[in-house]
């Protein structure tokens, strides 16, 4: 166990590393002028070069990635060109919000997965596996963005019962979560529908062991050999979907911010795009890539105190 | 073969071969010009003329539509093509050689995992500006991990097999071996792959053009009209619903599709599935 997470977390640090010198080199390395990126070729060469002295643009690239990494260390992830304060301050404003979708997502997904997941494999082969399996296929086939734009329509535009977009701000949590409603059921529909083909195909494998024959067999009440017996041995394969999804579900948080118009980090990123804002982007890219790798590090030690198995073979 | 006449294969090809004809009537035919604007026919309902009414333009969105698909079907395969070729090349090599070059490519495979499409496309618009070709490379990127993984793994159960080590005793390098052997041997879980893979692009492009990475105006993409059509939701709901339905029929095609053919070639999948 020790030496697995020993061997787990060198490889972690070694996968950080890894990230912070591939979006160095995307958008630092290929070919282009970030000073002529940031201020557009109608800027005159005086202010160009001013720009490419603040920037350092003329050190070699190897000393400015170790500056980059160097200040990220100590939570400096230097200025936005575009509003003039630092990345940090401007990445903890928006993170709450970000943060509050991405796990308001994955609690919804999870309960509603498992709950549809359990129920289809319960009933193997009726009207209700099926009716499971057909809405876990149109769900995956369905855009998130296409999806929120629908539930705007139906909730917003039609029934009047939401807003449809929009964020007022924390000051008042009543009118806040009520604009985050339409943005979570958005995340939920599509990473709900591949959760509950794992969950149900998960729980049909283990249903046919014989340890479950034997709990029916000893007349306990399906109910509890469902939640009981069936879902904590189905749990390894749905760990690794959720671990995945999350991750699938914060750069979902992207798109869901700019469909609702959402204050977040989603929303920010493309204002800095928009304001090519380089210092921005590159900050908020590497900070999404960290959350990715480190949900999946994560994902990989609960595993192990999941199935002891594992453990032993690693 | 009729036991594999599946509801999913017959549902995915006939999805699959409808997008790809209508893409590909599109390049001869389609109902009216679809850039022609008419601004005195903007949100016509649908009617004989046009058959699903007109956008705030008052261009044809039948029309639209078609050339869209066009759009989409180019991006996914130029992008699935790009990627696909790369990884299996990648996971050829790794295979092939084994050892700490396996090491080094599977690790490496690993963290591009860590760079969703998305996050590519964010970069590469930051630096270049946006443009289809954002779209195409981002999609193409996040493709190169997932074929190194499928290839290796279905190489590495081959290069197990007696006329491999025939080949081998024979004098064949290791080249040659993955050239004649391994490759024919690993085309089955590679067409299935990139099948579900060209599902996967489809959602992609749509999400980048929606968010105004990918196709740029005026070439029409389900996922610009779409972010369009978002503006507009209050005076012409309908606009926001035809390319959604697109994007949809195109990708349950391909990913139904690509299940049945896993189920064909992997028949042990099959019957587990089953039981």
């Amino acid at each position: 166990m020790g030496y697995f997470l020993l061997r787990r977390t060198v490889g972690f640090l070694a996968t950080l590393l890894t990230i912070t010198v591939v979006v160095f080199a995307v958008m630092n390395i290929l070919p282009g002028d970030p000073a002529l990126t940031i201020l557009g070729i109608e800027a005159s060469e005086a202010a160009l070069e001013a720009l490419r002295q603040q920037l350092g643009l003329h050190d070699p690239v190897v000393v400015r990635y170790f500056r980059w990494v160097g200040a990220a260390l100590t939570g400096d992830f230097g200025m936005s060109h575009a509003y003039r304060v630092s990345v940090a301050e401007l990445v903890l404003e928006r993170l709450p919000l970000t943060l509050s979708l991405a796990f308001g997502g994955m609690i919804a997904t999870v309960v509603l997965a498992l709950a549809m997941g359990i129920g289809a494999a319960a009933n193997h082969r009726k009207a209700g596996d099926w009716g499971v399996m057909f809405l876990s296929q149109i769900g995956i086939a369905v855009p998130s963005f296409w999806a929120a734009m629908l539930l705007v329509l139906l909730f917003a535009v039609y029934l009047q019962w939401l807003p449809p977009g929009g964020f007022p701000g924390w000051s008042d949590p009543v009118a806040a979560l009520r604009s985050l409603v339409l943005p979570i059921a958005a995340l939920t529909f599509v990473q709900a529908a591949v959760l509950a083909r794992v969950t149900r195909s998960a729980a049909l494998e283990v249903m046919r062991l014989d340890y479950v024959r034997t709990a029916r067999a000893m007349g306990y009440p399906r109910r509890r050999i469902l939640w009981r017996h069936v879902l904590p041995n189905a749990l390894v394969p749905i760990v690794t979907i959720v671990g995945l999804q999350f991750a699938t579900l914060v750069t979902g948080t992207i798109v869901i911010e700019n469909v609702f118009y959402l204050p977040g980090l989603g929303r920010l990123v493309f204002q800095a795009i928009a304001n090519r804002d380089l210092p921005l982007v590159q900050a908020l890219v590497t900070l999404f890539a960290v959350i990715v790798v480190t949900v999946n590090f994560l994902v990989d030690v609960i595993y192990v105190m999941i199935d002891p198995r594992l453990k032993t073979r690693a | 073969m009729s036991r594999h006449l599946t509801p999913n294969l017959v549902l995915g090809a006939v999805l699959v071969a409808f997008v790809v004809g209508v893409a590909a009537l599109s390049l001869v035919w389609t109902p009216h010009d679809h850039a022609a604007m008419n601004i005195r026919a903007r949100f016509a309902p649908a009617s004989d003329i046009h058959w699903l009414g007109t956008d705030q333009l008052g261009r044809d969105v039948v029309s639209q539509l078609m050339v869209a698909a066009r759009n989409s079907m180019t991006v996914a395969l130029i992008a699935v093509l790009m990627g696909g070729s790369i990884g299996v090349a990648f996971g050829l090599l790794a295979s092939a050689l084994g050892g700490w070059v396996e090491d080094l490519i599977m690790r490496v495979a690993d963290i591009g995992f860590a760079f969703p499409a998305l996050l590519f496309a964010i970069m590469l618009s930051a630096v270049f500006g946006p443009s289809l070709w954002v779209a195409v490379f981002a999609i193409a990127f996040i493709n190169i991990p997932v074929f190194a993984r499928v290839t290796r793994g279905a190489a590495n159960v081959i290069w197990t097999r007696d006329y491999v080590a025939a080949a081998r005793a024979a004098g064949q390098g290791r080249f040659a071996i993955s050239r004649d052997h391994i490759l024919p041997n690993v085309a089955a879980p590679v067409i299935v792959q990139a099948t579900i893979e060209f599902a996967i692009a489809i959602l992609a492009e749509a999400a980048l053009s929606y968010l105004g990475l990918g196709a740029q105006p005026p070439s029409p993409s389900w996922g610009r009209m779409l972010s369009e059509a978002q503006t507009l939701m209050f005076m012409a709901p309908q606009l926001a619903i035809y390319p959604g339905l697109c994007i949809m029929a195109a990708v349950l095609g391909f990913s139904l599709l690509g299940d049945a053919l896993r189920d064909i070639t992997d028949p042990r999948l099959t019957r587990s599935r089953q039981a």
